[in-house]
């Protein structure tokens, strides 16, 4: 008996079944198509992520004010005063790691123009936070240091609040935003730079010289956080231990003292984010993988079924020469054919699947390979393990009672 | 004297059903000859059934030896019977035992599937020319359900002759069918072995017996009586003098 004519047997006894054998195979394509889809949406979710994430650099590093221990009593992160301009300048002076630094300061506020006004954030950084941050002037200019060192009353803004603050066909270069009270001249406009990873608008902002928010808004002589720029992003964890080993002399802080700042990379952030949508992924993949199982399952029931129904079939083949083994491999071929093609048509239905959520949620289309090749796996073995039992049923059939059965 | 297809001697079979030990045949002696058409008659409970499934090999006789066109049997496996029953035997049941929703030429074809020497094309070939003996060939890409049962059972004589057997068993082959279709189907047996086809026919219809060339009668597990058969009916001449029914046209 050769395999081709056992697989023609098969296929003949499937068409013979068409529509049992679509809805066999349903379990299959669920299975196989919620697996791919859910891998390949998790993959390129990731993928967007990590690209928005690297937008923002991946070289950047920021140091926020860390608990502070008062008499005991343990400190919010935004009432620390722990970081100041003189650690900025010890960092520019003496960080060999990093490349710029840019002290930051923020408040939120109405932004007003004439008859409109906008609820956003205004940021006081220096002029290197353009660089770190990696926004762009679409127009215009950034600070001077005169600019600076004057607590000067100008700012830049996001396209967020140009398209919210000032009307169409306003340049907004040289005109005046009110924030808090202050009238701030615009003197640069930046370009857009849409959603970050988390939703956030990152348009949505305005900046300032540090010193004019510092001072006339905020009247605080701390600052709030600094941001920096590594070498290179392999250089990220050197320049993180070097901002603490002078941060931590700055602050005069003794060996077993806790830091009363927190030093975090972008890398470290891309690196969080990706594990928490790995998790996710996983965990979705696995519960696509149970109604996988569960279509498995679907096979063998149908199988079994299919085996009683045609027990005088298998009677009749066995009485005119086919030996146990051949009713058997009919019956697995039956089974992984099933599967198999439902694994096919579940690859297409999840590539399908994951192309539309793509194309909804604006991710890049990822087909996850690995996915698509461990599923075709998958249904293989699935289709051997669970037509196995029904197969070695029909094999054990005696012939006499088999061909005259009713 | 011809050769002798099947050769069986001091044939027993026992069964067990719980305690007891049921003895379906007690010792049978029998030869079956090249050319032969033979009844094998007996009422229920004689061992007629359980001989055809020994000649069959489908089942082991518990003492005893059959020796089938030279080759005896009781010293294959499993594996060895099925392609002993692929190579030199037929087989057509009462109730035809055609696959459902599969072509009269794809049903005849069967056999050859488990010959793993007989190509497609030769398998084709075979099948056609075996339903070409039964005059069936214009109706080979017709469903079982398409046809009636003399042709149904025509198909089934078909697939046991596609592969050549040295010996066809028929059990109760004409048992489904009315008066006519039965002499015709007799006719078709007898002209098979006229042509040379070596056949043992299970029946338990005296007149039915009455085509063949000898009667085997079975009780209790022994041969009650062996004789050849002197009143030979003969299926062609009953057929033209059967009145014609009006409701039948062939």
């Amino acid at each position: 008996m050769n395999y081709a004519n056992l697989t023609k047997i098969a296929t003949t006894a499937l068409k013979r079944n068409k529509f049992r054998a679509i809805l066999t195979m349903l379990g299959i394509i669920i299975g196989v198509g919620s697996v791919i889809a859910m891998l390949s949406i998790g993959e390129s979710s990731k993928q967007s992520i990590r690209e928005e994430m690297s937008d923002m650099g991946t070289n950047m590093i920021f140091v926020m004010p860390g608990q502070q221990r008062r008499g005991g009593v343990m400190m919010g992160n935004s009432n620390t005063k722990t970081l100041t301009l003189k650690d900025i300048e010890a960092l520019r002076k003496e960080a060999k790691n990093i490349t710029e630094v840019s002290p930051q300061v923020s408040t939120s506020g109405q932004a007003v123009n004439g008859n409109n006004n906008w609820p956003t954030t205004i940021y006081g950084v220096d002029a290197p936070y353009l660089d770190i941050r990696k926004y762009e002037l679409e127009d215009g200019r950034i600070f001077t240091d005169k600019e600076i060192k004057s607590l000067a009353k100008v700012c830049i803004v996001g396209q967020t609040v140009v398209e919210n603050v000032f009307n169409d066909n306003v340049d907004p270069i040289g005109q005046t935003i009110r924030f808090g009270g202050i009238p701030l001249k615009v003197i640069g406009v930046l370009k857009e730079k849409g959603e970050n990873g988390m939703g956030m608008d990152q348009d949505d902002m305005i900046l300032a010289p540090y010193t004019s928010v510092q001072r006339r808004m905020l009247a605080i002589t701390h600052i709030q956080s600094i941001y920096a720029s590594a070498v290179s992003e392999e250089q990220s964890d050197a320049a993180i231990e070097e901002i603490e080993t002078i941060l931590r002399r700055q602050h005069k802080l003794k060996e077993g003292d806790d830091d009363d700042f927190q030093v975090r990379s972008q890398a470290e952030m891309v690196e969080m984010v990706s594990s928490v949508t790995d998790m996710l992924t996983l965990l979705l993949g696995a519960v696509a993988g149970i109604s996988l199982l569960v279509g498995g399952i679907g096979i063998m029931n149908i199988m079994f079924v299919s085996v009683t129904e045609r027990t005088k079939e298998i009677g009749l083949r066995m009485s005119v020469g086919g030996r146990g083994f051949d009713i058997m491999m009919q019956f697995l071929i039956e089974a992984v054919m099933l599967s198999i093609l439902g694994g096919i048509i579940g690859i297409i239905f999840g590539t399908a699947l994951s192309y539309l959520a793509s194309f909804a949620l604006d991710m890049p289309f990822v087909v996850d390979t690995q996915a698509v090749g461990l599923s075709f796996l998958v249904c293989s073995v699935i289709g051997i393990f669970f037509g196995w039992y029904p197969a070695r049923k029909a094999a054990n059939l005696d012939p006499i009672d088999a061909v005259r059965h009713e | 004297m011809s050769k002798a297809i099947i050769k069986v001697s001091e044939l027993r079979k026992d069964y067990h059903v719980g305690e007891m030990t049921v003895h379906a045949l007690r010792g049978v002696d029998m030869e079956i000859y090249e050319g032969d058409f033979a009844a094998i008659m007996g009422t229920s409970g004689s061992g007629k059934s359980t001989m055809l499934n020994i000649l069959g090999c489908l089942d082991k006789p518990t003492y005893g030896e059959y020796q089938l066109d030279g080759v005896n049997m009781g010293t294959m496996n499993k594996n060895q019977l099925a392609g002993l029953r692929n190579n030199k035997l037929g087989f057509i049941f009462q109730s035809y035992n055609l696959l459902p929703r599969t072509t009269a030429l794809e049903n005849v074809e069967l056999p050859l599937f488990y010959n793993s020497k007989v190509k497609t094309k030769e398998r084709k070939e075979r099948a056609m020319h075996a339903l070409e003996q039964v005059g069936l060939a214009d109706r080979m890409d017709h469903m079982p359900n398409q046809l009636s049962g003399g042709q149904q059972q025509r198909v089934a004589i078909a697939r046991s002759l596609v592969n050549d057997p040295v010996v066809i068993l028929a059990d109760e082959a004409t048992g489904n069918l009315d008066t006519r279709t039965s002499y015709e189907i007799m006719e078709l047996f007898q002209r098979l072995n006229d042509n040379g086809k070596t056949i043992v026919f299970v029946t338990h219809e005296s007149d039915i017996a009455r085509f063949m060339k000898r009667n085997i009668v079975f009780r209790d597990g022994r041969i009650q009586k062996e004789s050849a058969v002197s009143d030979r009916f003969n299926a062609t001449q009953l057929i033209e003098a059967l009145p014609v029914d009006e409701d039948y046209e062939s």
